[in-house]
Formats: C-alpha cells, structure tokens, sequence
C-alpha cells in the first residue's frame, strides 16, 4: 500500500485503491435532517396551538366542533396506511415487484380516504362559520391539522409517481432509497398525527 | 367589466406600481438596465452565454456554486451599502426644519431593506459560499453529498435576491424594519405589496439556505477522507458543521412564523392581529427563536475562517484545538437559549429576564476562550503580516469591544435604556462588521488563491483593510455615543441641533468605507488584471496546513485524484513534514455529477409563483406551482445524473500539475 | 476599598457629565442605578477585555516573522493550566456580572414599585404614587391623569420626587415609551398593559420619545417631559384644568385617527375608565371589552375580542374588484386622516399631515 511513502514506517497518504462509494450513500442522513427540520416546523405549529388553543373569542369551542368518532375513523385510515406501507417495504425487501405495487397501492387508498376525511371535517367547519378566521383557535387548528394534510397530499403524489416508476424501471437501488425515504416521510407523518390527535382534538374536546 | 378582468390577469399590479415620476430611481433603473444591456450585449459578443450557462449557472461543482454565492453576495453588499449611505445622509441632514431629502415612506424601506439585504444576501451568501467551497477540500471528498441539491439551494438563494431587488422598481419594499414585526407588518397596517415582497424573498431564500445546510452537514458526516475522525476535522469545518446544525434547526421556525403571518394577510387567520384572539407578541418571541441563533450563522464561520488563518500565518499549531471545538458546541446549543434578551422591555419579569441577561452572558465565555486561544496560537508563533491575518488582527481587537457591548446589553436593567438605541446599533454592527465581514475578508484573501491560482494584490488589499476598520471606528463610536445620549434607531428626523455633529462624524465614517470597498473593487481589478505577477503554481502560496492546499491551484474538477489518507489534524502540513509524494500515475476513472439545469429552472418557477402571489395574479402563481410539481416529477424520471471523468484524461490533469510543479522545484530550494 | 468601589462609578462621571450623555447622566433615581450598572458591568468586563487587546498587540509585535529573536514553537498548543485559565477567569466575571445583573434586575424591575427616591432616601410613609396612564397612539401620546381628572398629548408633566406609576398601553401597533433621563423603557402594546414605576429628582426639561418603530409619523412621536416641584406641578394641573376641553369617547376616537408632529394638547376633563377601554380596544361605541368575550376560556387569553368592523380580509377572499393597487409613491398617498369622517377609522397610515384643527384638545403653544 505505502508505495508513494519515502520512509519505511511513513504511513499511506493516498487511498490508492479506492472502492467506489455506493451511490446516494447520504440520502437517508440527508432525508432524516429534512424530516428533523420539517418536525421543527410542526413544533412551531404546535406551540401556537398551545397558545392559542383557547382563544375562541366568543366563537366556537372544540367541545362544540370536534366530532371524535370521526377523527378516531380518520386515525384509523393513517395508522393503516402506516402498516400497508410496511408490509410494501417488506415485499421490496423480497424483492417482489407486483406485491410492493399492491402494498402501495393500498397505502394510497388509506392515505386518500384520510385526506377525504379530513376534507369533510374541514367543509363541514366552514360550513358552520368556524373557519380560520373565526379566532386564532381556529386559525392555528386549521394551520397545524391543514399542514399535515398538505403533507399527507405531497406524499401522495409522490407515492403514485413512485409507484410509476417502480413499475417501469423496477426495484433497483435508486428506486429502493426512494422507496425508504417516502416510507421515513409517510412513519413521519404518522408520528405527526398522533400528536394531533392527542394534543389537538383530545385535549381541546378535554379542555 | 374590463377593470374586473384587468384586476383578475395583473391583480393589484398597476401602472402607478413603476416608478415612472421618481427621478431618482428612473436614474438608477436607467443605470441598471443600460449596465445590464451592456452586460448582456458583451456576453453576446464574446459569445460567453454557452460559456456562462453550461460551465457555471448549471454546474454542480461544489466550487463554482462556493464562487457564485460570493458573487451574488458581493453584488448585494453593494445594494446595501447604497442603503446605508442613504440612511447617513439623511440623518446627519435633517434636523429642525431641515426634513432630510427622504420623506418617511422611502426612508423606512431604506432602513428595512438594508436590514434584510445585509443579514440574508450578503452575509449568508459569504457565509454559504465559503463553506460550499473549502469544505469538501479540507475533509478530501470530490464534492458535497447532494450536488445538484446545491446548485438548487443557490438558484433559491438568488431567487430570493431578485426578488428584494424586484420591489425596487417594481411597487415597494416592506416599511416594516428588518424583522416585520406584527401588528405592524399585519394587513391591518401594511395593506401594501412590501410585506409580501419581505415574507416571499425570505421564504424562497429560505429553502435554499436550508437544503444547502443539510447537504453540508450530511457531506460533513458521510464525506470525510479516511483517517479523519471528528476529532482531526478541521476547525472551519468543525465550525461548518455547528452552523449547519444551527441552520436546520433555526431556519425551520422562520419558515412556520412566515407562513403565519403570510396566513394572516392572505388567508384573514388570527395569529398576529390585535383581534379575535390574535397575539403579536407570539411573533415577536417566534423571530427571535430564529434570529438570535441565526446571529451565530453568521459568526460561526467567521470564527473558523480565523481559527485557519491564525494557525496557517503564525506557523503554528492551533493552541487548544480541543477547546475550540468544545466552545463551538457550546456557543451552538446555547444559542437557543437567549433569544428573548432582544426583548426584556416587554415586561416579561425579572426573573425571567435575569434567566435570559444570565444565559446570554455565558456565551461570552466559550467566545472568550476561543478569543484567548487565538491570542495563544500567536504566542511563540512567526507570525506573517499578510492580508487574512490582518484582517484577523483588526477582528480581535474590534470584536472584544462588540462582544464587551454586547454583554453590557444582556444585563436587563442596562438593556431598558440602551435597547433600540443607537448604542444597540453600533453594538451589533460592530459584531457583524468587525465579527462576520472581518472574517469573509480574511476568508476571502487567504482562499482566493485556491480558487483562481493566484494571490489578491496586497497593497489595494491593505488600502482597502484601512479604509474598512478606520471608517469602522469612525462611522460606529459616534452611534456608541449618541445611544448614551438617548437618542434611538429608525428616526428620520432630529430636532436636538447639537446632536448633528455626531451624524456627520458618522456619515464621514461611512464615506472612509466607502473608499474601502472601492479599494476592494480595485483590488479585485488589479489582481486580475496582473494575474501572471500574482501566480501561484504550487497551490500551496501561505505554507497551510489543511487538505485544500494539497491541491493545485484551482483545483481540477474531481479536487483529488486520490483520496488523501488523514493521520494528524493538520493533516496537509502533516504530508509535507513527512514528505509524502503525490501519487503520478495508477489513475482510474472518476465518477462525478453531471450537470443540470433543473436548478435554474425550479428556482425560477419559484419566482414567478412568489411575484405572483406577492401581487395578487392568482391564476399565474397556481401555474406556476404547477410548473414546479410538474418539472420536479418529470425531473425525478431522470436516472442517469452521473458520468465517469476516464482516467486518461485525469492522467493529462495530474501530469501537467506534475509539470509545473517541478517547474517551481528550483524557486523552492 | 470598599469606599473606593462604591465611589468607583462617581469618579467616572465628570467625564461623562462634560457633554449631555443623558443616559450616563439622568435626572431619574431608577435611570441613574441603570447608569451605575453600565458603569459597573463595564468596568468589570474591561478587566478581562484591556489584558486581551494588550495581549493581541504585544503578541502581534513580538512574535511577528521578522524578528528572529523571538522563540518560535510550531508545535506547541496544548497547556492544561493555560486552559484553566483562560476558560475560568472569563468565567468568575461572568459570575460576578450574573450576580449583579440577578439582583440589580429584581430590584429595578418596572414592575416593582420604589424602594427609594433617591439613594438615601426612602419613599415617604404615606405618599401614594402618582398614577399616569399612557397610551401610544398612531403617532403621538395621550397621558391621562386620572387622579387629577385631566389629560394631554404630548406632554409629559410629574412632580420632583414623588414615585410616578405609569400604566401603559397602546392602541394599535407597539411603541416603546422612553425618558432617558427618567428611566429604563418600556413597550406600549395594544391590547395590554404594561407597568413603570419611575422618578424625576430635579426640575427641569427632558426628552421622551417611542423608541420603537411604529410607521410613518414614528419620527415624531416626541413629548417634553416637565419635572416640577409640587406646587408648580399644582399650578399646572389648574390651569389645565381651566382650558374647558373634555376627553371623551368622540375626542379619543378622532385623537386615535393617524396624524404627526402633533402640537401638544390639554384636557380639561376626562371621561371615566377610558385607559381601561383602550387597553381592552373597545373605546368605540358598540365594541364589546375582551372580559366579555372570554367566557370560555380556562385562562384569558390577550387580545380575545372580536374584530373590530371594516376589518380587511385576508388577500385570497377579495374579490378582483377589492384587490386594490399597489402604486409606487414618492410622497404620502391617501386622504389625509385628520380630515377623514369619525367612521372612517383612519387606518391610512401612510399619511402623515396635521390638521390641528381637526384634533381635540387645547393646543398648547410655547411650553410653561
């Protein structure tokens, strides 16, 4: 190795053999510092609502707004898709192309009835005149439940152009990490939620 | 009818928004646009845009990106700077009856936009550029983790800057001082286009500099040569690596309290109103938790860049390598813990106030030893007088007297009559001049000859470092003074005659900086100019210690041939005294990035959608958006982002760099 | 020692007292202990700050590259005991300074009433504080006596030696109120309140301002601050008195309206409890007080009242035809707001024209 050394103990200056590095070997660190910056937004979001979450200004409480049974169904549909987006990354693993698709291709029908949910609940709000610009209370729940949605939405869009492109180029490597790094941003989401679901509508109906 | 479907296609974009009966701003627009069809019609006739476009605006080269933002940062510190002489101007004129020559509506986007423009598109593209460009090279890789991530994070960050520069010409900046404070930057109080061009330039901005702050920490941790444990990193990346901690984690928060408030005006939500539950205070604590680490953003590197200069110009050693590093984390995690010192005159309490008067004071002592371990590196050193370590110098002796100011202020009772004084505002010019600019200048002249192969010309260099710190001195004490005289910041007009003098003084300052940056612009002129007087063959012109002077000069594209092995911290010095030999053949392929224009293009879009929100064209931000989903996925269809530079041709690269090295053999013995 | 300490920063006002440094020299017993601080706080950091820039310079000299005489050692830097110290000495001063900045931060909360008027003087047995109440408007200052049942604009009237409590609140934006020769600021923020207890020690006339940016008019929020003895300040509260002029809801309301470089005002009378309705925002008729909105809630939150009417909507819900424009202006734009109806709540702050005659009050030409 020590061919370049003029010494004889003089260790080696220069890999001179190198292995190249496998592609995209910081995507995953990079992803979890995108996620961990993405979190410090939701932490922000959470602290409004921590401040503003009883400022009704004489308008409506979440006792009065919030139907429960309903969030619990739209819970459900997460922590779901949550677990049909394990087992497609338990099928990539094997290697099996048409069973990580139909994996996925369930996590997005989870992910889609949550979204449907969620679209429901809001209407359903402005409907009653509890819209953002009721009181700060309804504007930070709007913003932090409607965050998460947007977010659910991006993955969506991501989940199906993936799913385009595992179809068509199969499960190589590069797909593999894109695949990993939507299954980080779809757990993240999830964690996310339940925060929502505790703090948001579990604490507010409790407040 | 007509008027209804003019407002729906330009929304509140109206002929009034040109400044067609301003004459002087019809002037400087005539002189940017004759500057930029001059500029344009040159590039055209030396047939430099292929050139341009496919060698630079579209290159993933770590290197080139670092040259770019120092451009875009120079090109805006030369806005500001046209800022703050309008500012000195108008303060030391208007007093009594005399109103100054700027009415208030000018004067308080004069004073916003130099805040923003400073702090945003010129420190951090100094900032972002010097660490895009020296760390790869001090930790051995051939580039960042995320190349085209970088290219992208750049095209944001200059986004962002057309943006500010937009609102000159086209309707106006925010009147709203550098942070937007609500209630006032609310729609209640600023119905105008200024906020949204604030919150829109930041925004995008934004995610240009938090994905260049992720790539940089993952290329820190990932990336380095083999040998180089954290603990033989070098101090400027040690000092990369905490900023781009305390970017991920501050950058975050000003992108949630933008979007509130941008909620607020454009949706009609309550976070920041004085109604229906609306708080104003959560947005002035919510800034602040970004701002005040964003205060060590800025100075983190700064200290990195003195840390290598001390070392590399006395010869020696850092003294206290470990203590250094420990500082560093410290300052980064307490960082986080002092941001309501901005604010003690809210009433918060005197307990609370004591937490965070107490927590700010104890920054000071990790600065102060890293201050102290500077001064003992010079100890017993041979110390050589060159550009970066004056500049290094003039940094001690002027950042004592910021950092001292700056305590003085963190103790409560002293800050209730000093705070948005014109004492506060010396103090922090004297820390982000002295501290932050002092450092890129140092920066700026100790790797200049790493990036283009020759040295910067000393004797403009050393006009322009005089002009710099004596029209410091010159321009700031007199603020020191008038803050002890209760008088305060953002005040247009005066009526106490006696404080004119000190203005002046100021003002004079002012102009002895201003000769200092023309000196800079002479500097870089002349080093152009008498390149081949200035050339540097070895790649290795101040004796460094550190891998990016392993490298010639500028460094090829793959920056190492083969990656060096790290055995001592120093680990560049540590090959030369152990005469390690550079490898001349043996060469393979290299696999590298290819170029992209997806960088361009995204940060673009991002434009279009920002100045169409910014001025009501819903229609044209919605596609534009579109434009940006559309292109990212088609982009994501795009496998084939790499490609093989053939060992021959590194083979021609490191035999001509082997042959002019042995041309200096001689000069050296 | 302890004698020369205590004297310690006496001796450096001479120097200081030479020009106006009102900060360093103030007419205010809780201003001038702030004085004091400064003057501690930096004599304490120069005793690590002066051997540091001796040391940089000396160092800087001997060790530069010409001079061989100097002893050179490249590879030294480590020193157990040079580390100690340079992390520790910063350290005790930090530790002295949190202690004076611990106690000197209770003791000169705003919050707290006096202790003293002067050093060696306590507060009289039985003197009541005299109460001022402030409210920063858009952009001048409204103080109301209640005690005395006057008020004025602009101007800033308090015995000598007698404690001044000050409650403060604003009416649309934050400011910030400041005496530099009184005492420390503090904020003006709508919908709150905010406390000073401060002291003037001798007559005279001093300054007072916002110290925080609050728009166009900001440069000249300006108010004379008259320290009197108390029969002069006696003398004055009559002949305000005399001037006739009520502040009421109508005469606060038309005063709220945007307007600069306002001459000083007097009221002869006041309405009762208007301080309280503006820190609540519910001065105009009709406007419910947040305590009758925060039925709900555990723990009131600021500012919970509903919008005031002509509120302007969030961007995304105007019609085309309400988008407005957004002209490029090199003077004020807009009606002048003096001018403007009672209705037309004058949120065009982009003006900035008096009309003196539109505003209530008494103006005040030349100051007693």
């Amino acid at each position: 190795m020590a061919t370049t050394a003029a010494g004889t103990e003089a260790p080696a200056f220069y890999d001179l053999d190198p292995h190249e590095h496998p592609a995209g070997g910081s995507t995953m660190l990079g992803f979890w510092l995108y996620l961990m910056s993405d979190c410090l937004i939701f932490a922000m979001l959470f602290a409004a609502w921590g401040v503003y979450g009883s400022a009704y200004a004489g308008g409506p409480t979440p006792k009065e707004l919030f139907d429960l049974k309903l969030v619990a169904v739209n819970t459900a549909m997460l922590l779901f898709s949550s677990l049909t987006y394990g087992l497609a990354m338990i099928a990539s693993d094997e290697d099996r192309r048409g069973a990580t698709l139909g994996w996925l291709a369930a996590t997005a029908v989870f992910g889609a009835a949550f979204l449907g949910i969620e679209l429901y609940e809001f209407s359903h709000l402005l409907h009653e005149g509890a819209g953002p610009q009721r009181s700060a209370f309804l504007s930070s729940f709007f913003t932090l439940v409607g965050t998460h949605g947007l977010h659910v939405t991006f993955g969506l869009v991501w989940l199906a152009v993936l799913m385009v492109q595992v179809a068509r180029g199969g499960l190589i490597p590069a797909n593999v990490r894109r695949l990993q790094c939507l299954s980080l941003f779809w757990h993240f989401l999830d964690v996310i939620w339940i925060g929502v679901f505790t703090f948001v509508y579990l604490l507010g109906v409790l407040r | 009818m007509s008027d209804t479907l003019l407002k729906t296609i330009f929304g509140r974009l109206t002929l009034e928004s040109f400044p067609i009966h301003e004459p002087i701003l019809i002037a400087t627009f005539a002189m940017v646009a004759l500057g930029g069809v001059a500029l344009v019609g040159a590039l055209t006739y030396f047939k430099l845009w292929g050139w341009l476009w496919r060698d630079w605006f579209t290159s993933v080269d770590h290197k080139k990106i670092g040259i770019m933002y120092m451009v875009l940062g120079l090109v805006m510190l030369l806005r500001g700077f046209a800022d703050a002489i309008m500012m000195r101007l108008q303060q030391a004129m208007a007093f009594g009856g005399n109103e100054g020559y700027l009415n208030a509506h000018h004067y308080d986007q004069i004073f916003t936009a130099h805040g923003v423009i400073m702090i945003f598109f010129v420190a951090m593209p100094f900032v972002t550029g010097l660490m895009n460009y020296v760390v790869p090279l001090q930790i051995g890789a051939r580039d960042v983790s995320f190349p085209f991530l970088n290219n992208f994070s750049f095209w944001m960050t200059t986004a962002g800057a057309v943006i500010v520069m937009a609102s000159l010409f086209v309707g106006e900046f925010a009147r709203t001082g550098w942070l937007a404070m609500a209630p006032l930057s609310g729609l209640d109080y600023s119905p105008d286009v200024g906020v949204d061009y604030y919150i829109w330039a930041l925004q995008v901005a934004g995610v240009g500099t938090l994905l260049s702050g992720v790539n940089l920490i993952a290329t820190i941790v990932k990336m380095r040569a083999p040998g180089m444990t954290l603990m033989k990193m070098p101090i400027f990346t040690w000092s990369a690596l905490t900023t781009n901690v305390l970017i991920v984690a501050a950058f975050p928060i000003l992108t949630a309290v933008l979007a509130m408030l941008s909620l607020d005006r454009y949706v009609g939500t309550n976070f920041f109103t004085n109604t229906l539950g609306g708080n104003p205070m959560m947005y002035v604590n919510m800034i602040w938790i970004w701002g005040h680490p964003e205060v060590y953003i800025l100075i983190l590197p700064a200290f990195g860049v003195f840390s290598e200069v001390t070392s590399t110009f006395t010869g020696k050693r850092l003294f206290g390598y470990t203590s250094m590093v420990y500082a560093l984390l410290v300052i980064t995690i307490l960082a986080y813990l002092v941001w309501l010192h901005h604010f003690f005159t809210m009433g918060s309490g005197a307990s609370v106030n004591s937490f965070f008067g107490i927590t700010t004071m104890i920054i000071s002592i990790p600065t102060g030893a890293k201050i102290f371990n500077w001064l003992f590196t010079m100890y017993k050193g041979r110390i050589r007088f060159e550009l970066p370590m004056m500049w290094t110098i003039a940094f001690m002796l002027t950042f004592v007297i910021g950092g001292m100011t700056g305590v003085l202020l963190a103790v409560p009772p002293a800050d209730f009559v000093l705070h948005n004084s014109l004492f506060l505002v010396a103090h922090f010019h004297n820390v982000i001049i002295g501290g932050v600019l002092f450092g890129m200048f140092a920066g700026i002249n100790y790797w200049w000859p790493k990036a283009f192969g020759y040295t910067l010309d000393k004797r403009w260099g050393t006009i322009s470092f005089w002009c710099w710190v004596v029209g410091f001195w010159v321009a700031f004490t007199p603020l020191y003074i008038l803050g002890l005289m209760g008088v305060t910041r953002r005040l247009r007009h005066f009526e106490d005659p006696s404080l004119q003098i000190w203005f002046v003084i100021a003002g004079i300052g002012v102009a002895i900086i201003a000769m200092g940056i023309l000196a800079l612009l002479i500097q870089l002129y002349v080093s152009v100019r008498d390149r081949e007087r200035l050339r540097d063959v070895t790649g290795d012109p101040w004796g460094g210690r550190t891998l990016e002077w392993a490298t010639s000069s500028p460094p090829p594209e793959y920056n190492f041939a083969f990656t060096p092995v790290v055995h001592d911290l120093d680990a560049w010095y540590d090959m030369k005294s152990r005469e390690a030999e550079r490898p001349v053949g043996g060469f393979r392929d290299i696999h590298m990035p290819k170029n992209t224009a997806a960088g361009v293009v995204l940060a673009g879009l991002s434009a279009v959608t920002a100045l169409a929100m910014i001025w009501y064209m819903w229609w044209l931000a919605i596609l534009a958006f579109a434009g940006i989903v559309g292109f990212a996925i088609w982009h994501s269809f795009d496998y084939d982002g790499d490609y093989h530079i053939p060992a021959e041709e590194v083979a021609r690269v490191e035999d001509a760099r082997t042959h002019s090295l042995a041309s200096t053999k001689p000069a050296e013995a | 020692m302890t004698r020369f300490l205590r004297a310690l920063p006496l001796l450096a006002l001479p120097a200081l007292a030479g020009c106006d440094w009102v900060v360093m020299n103030p007419a205010g017993d809780v201003a001038r202990q702030q004085a004091n601080l400064i003057l501690w706080s930096t004599f304490l950091m120069l005793l690590i700050i002066v051997p540091v820039m001796v040391l940089t310079v000396l160092f800087a000299w001997r060790y530069r590259a010409t001079n061989r005489d100097a002893e050179y050692k490249p590879d030294w830097d480590h020193s157990t005991g040079l580390e100690l110290v340079i992390w520790s000495a910063p350290l005790l001063i930090i530790i002295a300074l949190g202690a004076l900045t611990w106690v000197a931060t209770h003791t000169l909360d705003p919050y707290r009433p006096l202790s003293r008027l002067a050093a060696g003087k306590p507060v009289p047995a039985g003197q009541r504080p005299l109460e001022v109440q402030v409210v920063s408007l858009d952009w001048k200052w409204l103080f109301i006596y209640p005690e005395q049942g006057i008020a004025t604009v602009n101007e800033l009237v308090v015995p000598v030696d007698r404690q001044v409590r000050f409650r403060l609140t604003s009416s649309s934006v934050m400011n910030t109120f400041y005496v530099p020769a009184m005492a420390g600021m503090i904020y003006t923020m709508p919908g709150m309140e905010t406390k000073l207890h401060a002291v003037l020690n001798r007559p005279g006339r001093f300054e007072g301002a916002s110290a925080n940016y609050s728009g166009a008019g900001f440069s000249d929020m300006r108010f004379p601050t008259l320290a009197m003895d108390s029969t002069g300040f006696d003398r004055w509260v009559a002949a305000v008195k005399g001037g006739g002029q009520r502040l009421d809801t109508r005469a606060y309301l038309t005063l709220e309206r945007p307007s600069e470089k306002v001459p000083t005002l007097r009221f002869a009378a006041i309405e009762p409890r208007l301080f309280e309705r503006a820190v609540q925002m519910c001065v105009r008729p009709g406007q419910a007080c947040m305590g009758d909105t925060m039925g709900h809630g555990t723990h009131p939150p600021v500012n919970n009242r509903p919008a005031q009417p002509g509120r302007p909507e969030g961007a995304l819900q105007k019609e085309p035809g309400e988008k407005g424009s957004s002209p490029h202006m090199s003077a004020p734009h807009g009606q002048p707001a003096g001018n403007a109806s009672p209705e037309d709540d004058g949120s065009n702050r982009n003006m900035t024209r008096l009309d003196p005659h539109a505003l209530p009050g008494r103006p005040v030409s030349g100051l007693s």
